[in-house]
This record gives C-alpha cells, sequence and structure tokens, in this order.
C-alpha cells in the first residue's frame, strides 16, 4: 500500500519535474488543450444560456396554460384541412367555464378568450408604434404571469362595462411617460381615450424575438368596440391546474371543446390545442440539435489538443527511454512506468483545463458586462465537467504511449541511446 | 582511496549458500530471417559472497548472460534458480521484484538521472521497495558516506566527476542491500587511474561481504575478482579460481 502511495508521489515529482525542464513545449502542448477546453467551456456556457433563456421565456407565457386556436403552433401542409374552421370566440369561453364548473376534479381551471392586434398608443406629443395589444375580460387576472409595478388590472366591473381603461407593458409605459407615474394618465388608441389604471414590471422578450414589455392590455368590450371583430388572432387560453398533469387537462380540454363546439362522434376536432409543453417539445429537436453540432465542432479543436498531448508523450518516451530501462533495472514495475508518464499528460491537460476555464470565465465576465443580454451562464457543473473533460483528455491521450513505454524491454530500453 | 591489495595478499573469503543457479541456457535473437545465438547452453553455480568476472570477446555473450544474471532477460530455454525461485518462468512485474530486492546494476555509462541529485538517485530503488521517505533519506545517505561522497549528496550529475558519478550509481546498487552487485564494464568510462579507485571500492564491498559479478575484457580488471569465467560464441570456455 505504501509502495504505491510513494510511487505514486515519486511520479508526481518526475512529472513536475519535467514539465518545469520543458516549459516551452509544455506550455504550447498546454495551449493545445486550453483552446480547446475555451471552445468547449463557451459553447457549453452560450448551449446554457440558451436553454435559461428559453425557459425564462416559456415561464412568460405561463407554462400552465394551454390555447385553443384555429390553427396549430408550426407549419402545417394541408392547410386547407384548417382554413374553414369556425373562428374561437368569446362565446366559447363562456360555455367553456360553464363545462369546467359542471365537471368533477376538473383539471382545468379556467378559460378565457383573447384577441389581439398591433397598434400605436400616443399620449402628449409621444407616440409608440407596434404595440403589441389585447383584448382580454378581467379574468386575465388569473393567468398575468408578471407582477404589476404600479396599478392593477381593471376589474370585472370596469371590464364588463366596456369601460376606456388599459394596462400598459413596462417599456409603453416608459416611453409616453418617462420619469413619472402613469396611473390615471390618458394615452389615445385608435382615436379614443383610455385611462392607465396599471403598469406591469420589466419582463424583457420571449426567445429574444418579441417584447413583453412591448404590450397593452384592454377589457375585451372596449378592445371589440374599437378594433372590430377581425377572427383571425382570437383565441382561448385554459389554464391548467397541474402543470404536471398537461396530457390529462389536454384531452379533457378536448372533450370539453368538443361539447362546446358541438362536435358529434367521429366527427374531426375543428380547433387546435397549442401550448403546454408543446411548445417546448417541438423547439427541443433544434435545441438538441444546436448543441450537439456546436459541441461537435468546438470538441474537434479539443481533439487536435488531445493529439499534441499525445505526441508530447510519445517525445518524452522516446527521449527518456534509457531513463525507462534503468527505472525497471532499479526495480520500477510496469504500472510505476504507466503512472510516471500517465500523471504528465494529465498534469499538462489539468492545467490547460485550469487556464481555459479561468479565460473561459474571463470571457463570460466581459461579454456579460458588455452585452447583459447575450445568454451565456457560466456554472459550477461547467467548473466540474471541463476539468473532467481535461484530465479524461490526458489519461485518453497519454495511456498508448505511456503503456508502450510500461511494456518496453529492460534491456532494449538500456541499450537504446 | 588505498591502492589494490597486491594479488597474493588479497584474504579470499569463504563462500555462503547458493544464489544463483543456471542449466544449459540458451539465449536466441531473431533479426529479420537470422537466428543469433548469445548464449548456446551456459552452467554456472555463483554462491554468496562470491567475487566473480566475466571475460571474453566482444560479442561473446557477456552483457547477455549478465541480463540473465540480472534478471533483466529470460532465457530462451534451460532453467534458472535465483535463491531457490525459479526465474525463466517469472513475469515482468515478479522480474522487477527480483531486481530491485536482490539485485544491484552498476553501469558502464552510470545510468544516473540528470536531473535529480546525488541523494534522490541513490533513493530510487528505496521509492520502488515502499521504504518511507524517512528511511530512505538515511540509509541512501548512509551508502552515499560509505562510497566517500558523504561531501556530494545534493549535487546533480553534472555536478560530479565520471569516478564520482560511478560511486553514486555503486551507491545506488547497494543500498537495498541486495544479494548480488552486477556491474557491466564498469570502468568502461573512466581513466584508468580512476578505474583502479573504482576497484578498490568493489575490492572493499567484497570484504564486506557483498557478492560481486563484474563483466569486462581488461585482465587488469578481472585480475580483482576470485573466479574468472571466460565466454567465447555463447559458450563457457573456462570456470577457474584467480590467481
Ligand atoms: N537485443 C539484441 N538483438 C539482437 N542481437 C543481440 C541483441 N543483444 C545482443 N545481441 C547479439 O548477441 C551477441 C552477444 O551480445 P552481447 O552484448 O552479449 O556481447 P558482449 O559479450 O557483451 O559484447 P561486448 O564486449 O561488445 O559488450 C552479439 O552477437 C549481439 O550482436
Ligand atoms: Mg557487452
Amino acid at each position: 500500500m505504501d509502495r504505491i502511495f510513494y510511487e505514486l508521489t515519486e511520479s508526481v515529482r518526475i512529472a513536475m519535474a519535467q514539465v518545469r525542464a520543458n516549459k516551452m513545449r509544455s506550455a504550447l502542448t498546454a495551449l493545445g488543450v486550453i483552446i480547446g477546453i475555451v471552445a468547449v467551456t463557451l459553447m457549453g456556457t452560450a448551449i446554457r444560456g440558451i436553454d435559461i433563456g428559453f425557459n425564462k421565456s416559456l415561464a412568460m407565457l405561463g407554462d400552465d396554460v394551454l390555447y385553443v386556436q384555429k390553427w396549430p403552433w408550426g407549419n402545417v401542409e394541408d392547410w386547407w384541412n384548417y382554413v374553414n374552421r369556425p373562428p374561437l370566440k368569446p362565446e366559447d369561453a363562456v360555455a367553456l367555464n360553464r363545462i369546467i364548473a359542471g365537471t368533477a376534479n376538473s383539471q382545468l381551471e379556467i378559460g378565457v378568450f383573447t384577441d389581439a392586434r398591433s397598434t400605436s398608443v400616443k399620449a402628449g406629443g409621444e407616440s409608440v408604434n407596434g404595440v403589441y395589444t389585447f383584448g382580454a375580460n378581467a379574468d386575465y387576472s388569473r393567468f398575468l404571469v408578471a407582477d404589476f409595478q404600479e396599478g392593477r388590472l381593471y376589474s370585472a366591473t370596469e371590464s364588463d362595462s366596456a369601460r376606456q381603461v388599459c394596462v400598459l407593458g413596462f417599456d409603453v409605459a416608459q416611453a409616453l411617460f418617462p420619469g413619472r407615474s402613469s396611473i390615471g394618465q390618458k394615452v389615445i388608441v385608435q382615436g379614443q381615450p383610455f385611462t392607465v389604471v396599471g403598469v406591469l414590471v420589466k419582463q424583457g422578450s420571449f426567445l429574444g424575438l418579441f417584447s413583453m414589455d412591448n404590450q397593452m392590455m384592454l377589457p375585451l368590450g372596449a378592445y371589440r368596440k374599437y378594433f372590430g371583430i377581425r377572427d383571425d388572432n382570437t383565441q382561448l387560453q385554459v389554464k391548467v391546474k397541474d402543470k404536471n398533469k398537461l396530457d390529462e387537462a389536454r384531452e379533457e380540454l378536448t372533450g370539453a371543446m368538443r361539447r362546446v363546439r358541438g362536435l358529434a362522434p367521429g366527427e374531426r376536432d375543428n380547433f387546435s390545442l397549442n401550448g403546454g409543453d408543446g411548445f417546448k417539445k417541438q423547439l427541443e429537436p433544434i435545441k438538441q440539435g444546436i448543441a450537439f453540432a456546436g459541441l461537435f465542432i468546438t470538441g474537434l479543436s479539443l481533439f487536435v489538443g488531445a493529439i499534441g498531448i499525445m505526441n508530447i508523450t510519445f517525445v518524452s518516451v522516446r527521449e527518456r527511454t534509457k531513463e525507462i530501462g534503468t527505472r525497471k533495472a532499479l526495480g520500477a514495475r510496469r504500472r510505476t512506468i504507466l503512472l510516471q508518464f500517465l500523471i504528465e499528460a494529465v498534469s499538462i491537460c489539468a492545467a490547460g483545463g485550469v487556464v481555459g476555464l479561468g479565460v473561459t470565465y474571463g470571457m463570460c465576465m466581459a461579454v456579460k458586462t458588455a452585452m447583459p443580454n447575450f445568454p451565456l451562464e457560466f456554472s459550477v457543473s461547467l467548473v466540474a465537467i471541463s476539468m473532467t473533460v481535461a484530465i479524461a483528455t490526458g489519461i485518453i491521450s497519454g495511456f498508448v504511449p505511456a503503456l508502450g513505454a510500461s511494456r518496453l524491454d529492460p534491456v532494449v530500453a538500456l541499450r537504446y541511446e | 582511496m588505498s591502492p589494490p591489495a597486491p594479488v597474493e595478499s588479497r584474504i579470499l573469503r569463504p563462500v555462503g549458500p547458493l544464489v544463483i543457479s543456471i542449466e544449459n541456457v540458451t539465449k536466441l535473437y531473431h533479426m529479420g530471417d537470422e537466428t543469433i545465438h548469445a548464449l548456446r547452453g551456459v552452467s554456472l553455480e555463483i554462491r554468496r559472497n562470491e567475487y566473480l568476472a566475466i571475460m571474453g570477446p566482444s560479442g561473446s555473450g557477456k552483457s547477455t548472460l549478465m541480463n540473465m544474471l540480472g534478471c533483466l532477460d529470460t532465457p530462451t530455454a534451460g532453467k534458472y534458480e535465483f535463491s531457490g525461485q525459479d526465474v525463466a518462468s517469472m513475469v515482468d512485474d515478479e522480474l522487477a521484484d527480483i531486481r530491485n530486492r536482490e539485485i544491484g546494476f552498476v553501469f558502464q555509462t552510470f545510468n544516473l538521472l540528470a536531473r535529480s541529485d546525488a541523494l534522490r538517485n541513490v533513493e530510487l530503488p528505496l521509492i520502488y521497495g515502499g521504504i518511507s521517505p524517512h528511511d530512505r533519506h538515511e540509509r541512501a545517505t548512509a551508502a552515499l558516506v560509505s562510497v566517500g561522497l558523504g561531501d556530494r549528496i545534493h549535487h546533480r550529475p553534472n555536478e560530479l566527476s565520471g569516478g564520482q558519478r560511478q560511486r553514486v550509481a555503486i551507491a545506488r546498487a547497494l543500498v537495498n542491500r541486495p544479494s548480488i552487485i552486477l556491474a557491466d564494464e564498469p570502468t568502461g568510462n573512466l581513466d584508468s587511474k580512476t578505474g583502479v579507485e573504482i576497484m578498490a571500492l568493489f575490492e572493499d564491498l567484497y570484504e564486506k561481504g557483498n557478492t560481486l559479478i563484474v563483466v569486462t575484457h581488461e585482465e587488469s580488471v578481472a585480475r580483482h575478482a576470485r573466479r574468472i569465467i571466460r565466454l567465447r560464441d555463447g559458450l563457457i570456455e573456462s570456470d577457474a579460481p584467480a590467481d
């Protein structure tokens, strides 16, 4: 037992001495590993960053909400099967909620009808264009993911009496009323004055594409009055009680919607159920594809680093063939020689890994400072994984030359000049 | 160092039990299609506290025999027993252990580790033998003192003369208290005066009870031994006490 320990410490000492004696060579070899580790870890942080951003975005939408719509999400080739479906109507929500109320142990909580359009909002001299404006009644309070920066959602009374009130997204409020409270202010939408009753907190953007802060909510009645009825964006949002039982909820909702629509058994659904984890499921293969391709490409640079390690270990073994012979003559066993060269390869790789991680960390910090929204996430598990990768690289690439060294015939090795 | 004692006045220690016994050992080397018979059937017994010289012309198989005796190599055919253990059938790591415990090597080219000081060079067999750092340090220092290098412990090989380097190598061969010490042309890389000093050191080791086998093709070196074996073409030509 002691012997293994002494041999190990001896191996570490030799490896250190060897690295010190060949500083330039070791540094250059380590550089290959450093570049590989930086590439792989940067890609790792980017993938993780994208993943986290993606999940944040999904949470913005509400991951416990199903959408009943005319069209399914994603591309359809058989558009003719969908185009003649009836649009979703406010009455559908009323009928659906009645069914939910009448179902024992329903997995569904409530449905709300919404319609949406892009428009411009004015106040004083300021104007904001392209505001995502949607109409929904006060039931929408159950779907709100974001908190209120100030104020509140309009009440059921306000909503049902089609009062001209609105809730603004953070950016809209900032643009129209910079540096002051928006509550009680009038904004002009479609030429009509609306009183601001609430402002949502800043939420960021969905997948970096669609700002959640550039929006506005109106009571459904007022919305329909001034925007008219165009059925292309109508939908029912339906909240699910337990997001871990999405499949049951989906099944129940399908049944309920068929009753709402009065479909006979055997008739095809004339609506689509979207959302829940469907969106996630759809994006998952894309995400995995990006991750796989990214890691593969960056992995190549690590592979090049590994070849450098293998090469340097071969050189090291060759240079010290006579030394290996001497050590064997003095009683070094195979595993001792194997360990000696493995530890040498691994310590160069581990050093490369540490430096590579440091570089990655520095780059992440720099990028975070410069571009706070850029999706990069440095993490403890990344440190663990890349150190494991670095050490594994050392072991794998050092193994063949080290094994060769350990198997050298002592007589042949001693004769080597 | 005192000059070697005149041949007639030197002591002959009583020999001890059998250490090495080889019987009809052959060694073949294959070089492409050609087969080289380095040893063609050598039988030999060596007892504890013998001082043996192996002589012969170049290519006669001296080094081959030496490597065999030192368990660096195994015979192609024949029997080899080291202290009653069958060596011919041992695997690599078993041979390594035998070399570590039982055999001390002295090479013509010293074979010291260039980047390690004298002490670490001498400690090496003790590391492979699993000796604790404290004991290692003590024993290696004592070995260096015994070869007259007590004041050169922390010198590296390139800071030592050829004779001093060979002394470090001898200290390294001694440090594990091996059953036999094998030296292949130990004076081959030294000038004659230094060679004489090294042979005096060997004489000293012999008188202290060590078993020595020295390969040489110089009669003046062989004369120090108590028994001389002459090889020719892989066979023992003569095996006689030195007179
Ligand atoms: N590894 C080897 N491969 C092939 N042939 C070898 C090998 N080692 C030794 N020989 C051959 O075996 C024969 C004996 O070699 P050995 O080295 O034992 O001679 P030697 O008596 O020590 O000679 P020298 O006095 O020159 O050192 C020689 O013909 C040599 O060429
Ligand atoms: Mg020879």
